[in-house]
This record gives structure tokens, sequence and C-alpha cells, in this order.
């Protein structure tokens, strides 16, 4: 009898699986603390799911009305809409029921912040670069995926502030030339508001069972991509090189350390989810279409398309009294399409760029590619100005600065930021390439001196007059 | 404190005779993964790490069993449950960090397969050779699964309309159509007063329908500069605009009405969400933000009660702009 023979002959002749499991467990990780952010962001999801169950159980997804009578006095007697009620009963009704609502929250926040991270981590170490462009576009459609999935997800409380993002949502919908309109009757059955009858429930079932799946159908994709093709490296030694990879295996090493940070990640999460309140959902009240809130902010991941829409100088192509492009377009769907295909495109775009057709297993450092390096943050300094005067009126109310002042000034900077960045960035690349070549230069001299030394050493005293 | 080191100890010696037992057997063979000396004290660590997890599991429940339903301490859940992960954490991060086997290992890259590859491309060329129409075959072949695909798709468009846009036209706006407020009482002119702003719907209609939602102010009859033709659409200086945004369908939260005239903006109606600033002395035209045309103004009269009524419909398409959107709205509404 052994406890861990047995089994593995039990499972070996009925699935022949013996070969693979143990190449798997011999699967070497490189060993740098960036390549654990893609793991944060899938413990983020382990969570999302895990909570997201429970959320499930006692959410109801129908948008008749009823009326309030519960805990939360200053929402008593009010008429609400049974999806509001139930959430709200869930943060205090339910037992341990905001504890799972916030940390569920949470999670989709650090979840996105994790894949953000981790893209500009694929992206200024040029990990992107063949044979992993797919990996790079699955991560994409990941991100966006995600971004969606979560719209949904504060959507279908259907409080105010919720409400206010739908009416948003379907505006911006409604922009996109001549299929706006039918596409958006489509997708909300009706006129939004109120939007047809089945829309809450249409909305329920991507949330809970369409969005997931997709997730995580290219995350298993986007994890047997990186496991085929094996991680990227950095060039830490002469050892590490384009054709052998050197790391710690997934079992023994690497399994405690990543399990580790599963625990971590979760308890990071629940802790958040209990002791930092986010989203306080009965404080905004109920929807209604015909009521908004003054200093109404989005989660995080959606500040770029607010910062986007408020920007956006006044512009709509007009023919006569005809619209043919209404304004949202241009912040709402246009400036993340043009994001989403810059950086979908842009493997092959440096690829032709440079000519470099090769394969690359070692990572660059940020230095190691100048141009890539400005270009990404240049890009990233726009996105990231154009997310900033999302948060403009919070900016006047916290500072004073008035809003057109700030209009004016952020219409400016993210046309003159960007390309400055990009030339200092260049510059700052290439300058500590060059005091890494004089740092080599000097390590080899000082070798050379030092082995001169042991050469006069071994000679002796006497034989060097 | 005794119990504690007492507990650990039989743990420990307990842990410590199961691992030399699996462990003798295979010290003769040459191992594939290389030994380590024992670290008793890291074991010690794990030890006390995963069992303050399980009393930190054990809180959680307590805390959850004791307090009534509707007052849960949430930051104590949260803090529980937290620790215990946390603590989970930390026990593995001792295993990887001082008990487990710490290999360095090195690997091929996976190479690519050029037999491979042109064996696939051999097999799948032999494989049709006795088919003299390829290009054609395949053709009808897409043309088939397209169809199928295209077939298949269909049902989808029952979710809604398609390409009857006349929905997002419809207003429930006529003339003699009362304005009701939120709790559809007919409003009486004489209670709109100037320097506030009053929701207000058509009467009879589902107040969350968009074309019905108006917001209605009061100013200076001499001091408006209407667009032709609308001389009589405010009587009395009473005015009433589609309350959602022409931008992107937010409503029209924001009055604004200066205390100070001789200093500050004039009066506007504001969209909360991106700013879009409307001047209602000149039909709510565009005087800020990114919002593309004025907010469609709803004639009104006062009837012989004294109560405020639609005197036709709107002046545009009301809501967030979309292709066509300026034509005038239709009758008719969407219930």
């Amino acid at each position: 009898m052994d406890p861990v023979e047995d089994p593995v002959r039990f499972i070996d002749e009925r699935t022949a699986a013996a070969p693979l499991l143990r190449k798997t467990m011999r699967y070497l990780f490189p060993d740098h603390w960036s390549f654990l952010l893609g793991e944060v962001a899938l413990y983020s999801f382990i969570v999302l799911i895990a909570t997201g169950i429970y959320l499930a159980l006692f959410f109801d997804d129908s948008t008749a009305k009823t009326v309030y009578h519960g805990p939360y006095v200053p929402l008593d007697g009010q008429t609400m809409s049974a999806a509001y009620k139930s959430v709200v009963d869930i943060s205090f009704s339910v037992p341990a029921g905001l504890l799972i609502r916030q940390t569920h929250h949470w999670a989709a926040d650090v979840f996105v912040a994790a894949m953000v991270i981790h893209l500009m981590r694929v992206f200024f170490t040029g990990a992107f670069r063949k044979p992993r462009e797919l990996t790079w576009i699955i991560g994409l459609l990941l991100l966006f995926t995600a971004l969606l999935e979560g719209y949904l997800g504060y959507s279908l409380v259907d409080d105010l502030l919720s409400g206010m993002g739908l009416q948003i949502g379907n505006g911006v919908g409604l922009s996109i030339p001549i299929i706006g309109g039918p596409l958006m009757l489509l997708l909300f059955g009706s006129r939004f508001p109120p939007g047809g009858p089945h829309f809450w429930g249409r909305m329920y079932i991507a949330h809970v069972l369409l969005f997931p799946l997709l997730l995580a159908t290219l995350i298993g994709v986007h994890l047997m991509l990186i496991m085929a093709r094996h991680h990227t490296q950095f060039r830490e030694s002469r050892r590490h090189t384009q054709r052998r990879i050197i790391g710690v295996p997934l079992f023994p090493g690497q399994t405690p350390r990543s399990l580790a940070l599963m625990f971590y990640v979760a308890a990071i999460l629940f802790l958040l989810g209990g002791l930092v309140q986010i989203n306080p959902i009965w404080q905004w009240g109920p929807f209604e279409p015909w009521l908004a809130t003054n200093g109404a902010q989005p989660d995080w991941y959606l500040g770029w398309l607010i910062g986007a829409l408020r920007l956006m100088p006044s512009f709509d192509v007009t023919v006569g009294h005809f619209t043919l492009i209404p304004n949202p377009f241009w912040g709402g769907v246009l400036f993340p399409g043009v994001v989403l295909m810059v950086l979908a495109t842009f493997p092959w775009v440096e690829a032709r760029l440079t000519g470099d057709r090769r394969v690359h297993n070692l990572a660059d450092r940020p230095r190691d590619a100048p141009t890539r390096t400005a270009f990404g943050v240049a890009f990233l300094s726009w996105i990231f100005l154009i997310f900033a005067f999302g948060a403009a009126d919070r900016i006047l109310v916290l500072w004073g600065l008035s809003y057109n002042l700030q209009l004016y000034i952020f219409r400016i900077a993210i046309w003159v930021v960007p390309p400055i960045l990009f030339f200092g960035v260049r510059r700052m690349c290439r300058e500590l390439q060059a005091g890494d070549r004089v740092e080599e230069i000097r390590e080899h001299a000082e070798d050379q001196a030092e082995e001169h030394q042991r050469s006069l050493a071994r000679a002796g005293p006497g034989t060097a007059r | 404190m005794k119990i504690w080191k007492w507990i650990v100890t039989l743990l420990t010696l307990l842990f410590g005779r199961l691992m030399r037992r699996g462990g003798s057997v295979e010290d003769a063979e040459e191992r594939i993964v290389p030994a380590g000396t024992p670290e008793r004290r890291a074991e010690n660590l794990v030890l006390v790490l995963l069992m303050l997890a399980v009393l930190a599991g054990i809180a959680f429940i307590v805390v959850y069993a004791i307090y009534p339903h509707a007052d849960q301490p949430n930051e104590l859940l949260g803090l529980c449950l937290g620790l215990c992960l946390a603590l989970i954490g930390g026990a593995l991060t001792v295993v990887a960090k001082r008990l487990v086997v710490t290999e360095e290992l090195e690997d091929d890259y996976p190479d690519v397969h050029p037999q491979a590859q042109r064996e696939i491309a051999e097999i799948v060329h032999e494989s049709g050779s006795r088919i003299t129409r390829k290009k054609l075959l395949i053709g009808a072949g897409a043309a088939a699964g397209g169809t199928l695909g295209l077939a298949a798709l269909t049902p989808a468009l029952s979710l809604g309309p398609l390409w009857d846009t006349a929905p997002l036209d419809m207003t429930p706006w006529r003339p003699g159509v009362a304005l009701v407020d939120e709790n559809g009482n007919k409003m009486p002119a004489s209670d709109v007063v100037g320097g506030t702003f009053y929701s207000a719907f058509a009467e009879g209609v589902d107040p969350e329908d968009i074309a019905s939602e108006l917001v209605v102010i009061r100013l200076d009859p001499d001091k408006l500069k209407l667009p032709n033709g609308r001389a009589d659409w405010a009587p009395d200086g009473i005015l009433a605009y589609s309350k959602i945004c022409t931008h992107a369908g937010c409503a029209i939260g924001l009055y604004r009405n200066p205390l100070f005239p001789d200093l500050e903006p004039k009066p506007a109606l504001v969209c909360p969400c991106h700013y879009s600033t409307f001047d209602p002395y000149t039909g709510a035209s565009v005087i800020y933000g990114p919002a593309g045309r004025p907010l469609p103004q709803l004639p009104l009269m006062i009837d012989g009660a004294g109560y405020l009524r639609a005197n036709g419909n709107f002046s545009a398409r009301v809501g967030p702009a979309w292709w066509n959107v300026r034509e005038k709205p239709t009758y008719g509404t969407n219930e």
C-alpha cells in the first residue's frame, strides 16, 4: 500500500495520463516576482466565482415593483425593483451577505487591476513577441470581456448609480452609426428606459453564465498556450538562453508558493470586503430614469471611458437635419476601439517595424527596447490622462480647480504629454543602456586587472623584477 | 500556554513519524528530487500557523452563529475569514521557503516540428486526390455552413424589434395631455415657482418611459428668446423640456440657478454625467459640454382649471442621439 502510487496507478490505468502528469509536475517556472501578476488575476477570478455563486442564491433578477420593509430604515416604505430590494437584503438581512457582496465587488476591481498590470509587464518586457502573440491576444480579449462582465455586474443591482451607468451604456450603443438604434432595441428589448420586460433576466444570465463561461474558456486557452511554449525568462545569467529555460518545477517548488499567493489574494479580498466599504448601494437609492446624482463615478476600470466622454468636445457628424455620428461614439466606442486595436496589432506592427521575426524566449528589460518602452509609456499616459479627467468633478470638489480650466488643460495635455514622455523615456532608456555598457567594460577591465594581479602573485615576488 | 506546547509537540511527533515512514524506501535508488536537511523548527512554525488558522476559522463560525441575522458585524466576519486565509497562506510560504526541496532545473524550450507540419499538409492534400472541382465544392460547403449559421442566429432577432426603430421615436405627448408629478397628481401652474425645477410626467403613462419625463421651470417671460414658432409654448414663462440628456441619456439632474446673477453664470439645466449644459431661455440650446443638440421642448398650455397640459408634441426626438435622430417625434405610446 502506497498512498500516492496506488491512486496514480488507478488513474493511469484508466486515462493513460501518467506521462502527461509527470511532465506537468516538472514544468518550470522562471523565478521572478513580476511573473505572479497574472496569478493574482487568476485567483481573484476564483474568488469572484466563489462569492458570485453565493450571491446568485439570494439575488432576484426581476424588475417588478415592490415595497421595501426591512432593517435599513431610510429606505423603509420605498417602492423599488425586486432586484434592488434583494441586494439591499443581501447587504442587511442575509447573514454574512454584505461580506460576500463587498468581497465580490473588491475582487472584480482587483481582477481587472491585476490584469492591467500584468498586461503592462508583458508589454514592457516584450513577452508578447513570437511565439506568444496568441497568448497576448487572448489576454486582451480577457481584459475587455472582464470590463463588460464587471459593468453587467454592477448594472444588475438596479440602484441609481447602476441605472445611470446603463443609461450611458445605452446612449453609447445608440451612437454606433447605422446599427446603433436597432442594436440597442434588440439588446434592451425596447427603448431603454424602461426597456423590455425580459431585459433584466437576459442581463443576469449574461453576467452569471455566458460571460463567466467565456472568461473561464479564455483563461483555459491562455494557460494552455503558456504551457505549450513555456514562460519567458530574464537573462539573469549566461545559462539563461533562448533555447534553455531555468526555473522552479511546478511540483514541489512552485506549488506551495502559488497556493500561498492564492490564499494571500483571497485573504486581502476578504479583509477588504469586511473592513473597507465599497459601493454602499443603499445610499444611492433605487434607479429612476428621471433622477441623476452629481459626483457619480463608475468602478475604476470604466473611468477611462467616462473621462473620454467628458473630454470630447461637442462634435456630431450631421447632414442637415440628420445625425450620422453622435458624440458618445468618439469617447465610448472609437476610443476603446483604438486602444484595443493598437494593443492587439502591436506584436505584428513591432515585428514589421523592427524586421525582427525571430522567436524570443528571453524577456527584455524595458531599457533593452527604448522605442517600445517609450511608445508604451506615451500610450499609457494618453489613456491615463483621459482616465484622470474622468475624475475632474472630484478634483474640483477636493482642490477647487475649476472644471472648465481642467477641461482645457487636459484637452491640451493628452496631445502634448505623450510625445514629451516618448522622447524623454527613449532618451532615458538609451542612457541606461550606455550606463550598462560602461559598467560591463569596467567589470571586464577589473576582471582582467585581477587576473593580471593573480598571475603576478603566482609568478612569485622574485621573478617579476 | 502549556496546553499549546503539548498540542504542538504531539502533532510534531505524529507528523514526524509519518513523514519518516514514507521517506525511507527510496534512499537506495537514485533520487529525482534531491534530498534536503530536515527543519523541525520550520515544521513547528507551519503547525502553529495552521492551528491559528483553525482558530480564526472557528471564530468566523462562532461570530456568524452568535450575532442576530440583521446585525452581523461585517468587520469581524471579514477579519476572521481574512486572517484564516492569511494564516494558511503564511503556512504555505514557510513550506515553500523552508520545507520543500528547492530546485533550480533546466529544460529545453519546445521546438517547432517541421516534419509533422509537412506531413499534416501532405495528408490533407493527398486525401482530396479524388476530387476534381475542389474550389467549387469548398465554396458550396462554405455557403451551406454560412447559411446554416445565419439561420441559427436568426431566432436571436426575436430579442427585440430589428429595423423597426419606431419605439425610439414614440412619445405619449399630444395636445391636452396633463402634466402630473411623481405621485400622479396634476400640476397647477400656480404651484410652479421660479428658482427651482420640477419633474413632470404624462398623465397615465409609465413614469419610467423616457419620453414621458419632463423638467419644468418658470422664468421671466420677457427674457425668453425661444426659437421661431415657439412664442406661445411657455405660458406665464413656464417651460417644459425633456428631462433626458440628448448626449448619453442621463437625467437632467441639476438646475443651476445663480443667487447673485450679476456675477454668476446664468441659469442652466445641467446633466451631471458629462456636464452637458443647456440654456433654458433659448430653447435649451447647448452652451457647454459634449451634447450635440438642444433638449426637446414641449409646448405647454394652462387649462381652465389652472393645470398644466401639453399643447402639442416635443420639438424633436427625445433621448440620446442616434443615427437619424433629428427628425420630428411621432405620436403614440410604447405601452
